[in-house]
């Protein structure tokens, strides 16, 4: 008699559930489609190792949170399903910000605010909104792992534009010789473009990858 | 003379937008017509004005070490604020929440067209970092913790409704088909961030202390997006 109550079982990598990781990759991507997580997107993509630290940072959060949420889905009323969220969302951002405060205290201080504000990035709301409220453990587990694998990918993109032509490195190493030194490159008169460093310029970079990903796939095209 | 001073800082030179990005994702997607994007304006005004002098009792009679003091001299040398973050947004969700069943009981037609924006105002940067900056930067007085909040509300609401009014009139040109939308907004965003860097070496001649305060958050801004000081 049970089996008959039991819904078939799903396979853990099953079709669908792939599709969970896939899709934000590129279709679904939280910055450039579903246009949440800008303003961190914006704020650390200076350097790669920022970017790298910070993606892991919401990895961490989004994958833990996610699986709360979707576990306490039942028991939330939706009248105060906001205020629960977010209690989630700070427990776990004080856990990771203690953590890189005792291990990357470097990294914690060029952060700075940007660690707090994971807890209002818009990704994680948006996607407990959207998908742990409604959906097993399981896959909001693989959602948040998608979702948090999309984000990283322009914030990667985006620092490694502004890293190499904006400061002349990668990963800290300079590509082009010594900048002060006139070695290298800046010999020939090769300058950094300073413009690439300031803040706005990561406006630009988003804009651009969007540009690149619209036209490599007509269905995404707004109409205005 | 002094909340003047915070609150055109807070307008201007340092715009929650396009100085820091704050607020970005309802800013981009809230903003296609004027109409909607006054109301969410409007909103985080309030919001930012209700919330960071509340976040600052907060955080000078509970969570700042010492802070504890008026309750007895055994808990002066309590220090609270590695919990800042959780009672910061427990503050500001609750508010939220209040202005979200005012807005849908007098304004439904204003509620309908914020849709999910107006429960995720919760989660607008702009307004945690609001209270984030408030903590970092130690206003004294209650007063110009508000004025700062107002401020940088009313810097969030005119560039909203700028980029709502530049949008409603790009639709009739011929933007790439690619760049349609989110695209060309980031672009229009980002020219106006330049232009708005012309309002940062304005120096509004406030007391010795509020240099003081200036100095540290312009050190943040190093810290985060502008590492070309080291570099050169």
């Amino acid at each position: 008699m049970s089996e008959n109550v039991k819904a078939p079982k799903e396979p853990l990598f099953s079709k669908k559930n792939k599709k969970l990781v896939s899709e934000p990759l590129n279709d679904n991507n939280p910055v450039t489609i579903q246009v949440l997580g800008i303003c961190s997107a914006l704020a650390i993509t200076v350097s790669v190792e920022q970017a790298l630290v910070m993606t892991a940072s919401v990895l961490a959060v989004l994958a833990a949170g996610n699986v709360v949420i979707s576990l306490l889905r039942n028991l939330i009323p939706s009248r105060i399903r906001i205020i629960v969220q977010l209690v989630v969302v700070a427990s776990l951002v004080i856990i990771v910000n203690e953590i890189l405060k005792a291990y990357l205290p470097d990294m914690a201080e060029k952060l700075s605010v940007f660690v707090g504000l994971i807890i209002t990035n818009c990704i994680i709301m948006g996607r407990f909104e959207a998908f742990a409220m409604a959906n097993k453990p399981w896959p909001s587990f693989l959602d948040a792992i998608g979702n948090s694998l999309g984000y990283g990918i322009v914030l990667v993109l985006v620092s490694i534009i502004r890293e190499i032509f904006g400061a002349g490195k990668i990963f800290g190493i300079q590509l082009f010789g010594d900048r002060i030194e006139g070695t290298g490159l800046y010999s020939v008169g090769y300058m950094d473009n300073n413009l690439i460093i300031l803040a706005p310029f990561a406006l630009f970079a988003v804009g651009l990858i969007i540009w690149v990903q619209r036209a490599r796939n007509k269905a995404l095209i707004e109409d205005h | 003379m002094d909340y003047v001073n915070i609150l055109i800082k807070g307008v201007f030179i340092e715009n929650m937008i396009f100085a820091y990005f704050l607020g970005m994702c309802s800013y981009l997607a809230v903003s296609k017509t004027v109409k909607t994007a006054v109301g969410l304006g409007a909103a985080v005004i309030f919001v930012l004005g209700v919330t960071v002098p509340v976040n600052w009792l907060l955080e000078n009679y509970v969570l700042k070490e010492g802070a504890l003091s008026w309750m007895g001299a055994e808990y002066a040398d309590i220090d609270l604020s590695f919990l800042s973050f959780i009672m910061f947004i427990a503050v500001i969700a609750s508010i939220v929440q209040l202005v979200e069943m005012l807005v849908e009981k007098f304004a439904p037609a204003l509620y309908g067209a914020l849709g999910i924006f107006l429960p995720l105002i919760a989660v607008n940067c702009s307004i945690l970092g609001g209270a984030l900056f408030m903590q970092e930067r130690q206003y004294s007085t209650i007063g110009e913790a508000t004025a700062f909040g107002i401020g940088s509300g009313i810097g969030w609401f005119l560039a909203i409704v700028a980029i709502a009014a530049i949008r409603e009139k790009i639709k009739y040109s011929h933007v790439p088909a690619p760049m349609r939308g989110l695209g060309i907004t980031f672009v229009i965003t980002g020219l106006m961030g330049i232009a708005f860097m012309s309002f940062s070496g304005i120096n509004l001649g406030g007391s010795e202390e509020k240099e003081d305060n200036k100095d540290q958050v312009t050190a943040v801004v190093d810290d985060t997006d502008n590492t070309d000081d080291e570099n050169h």
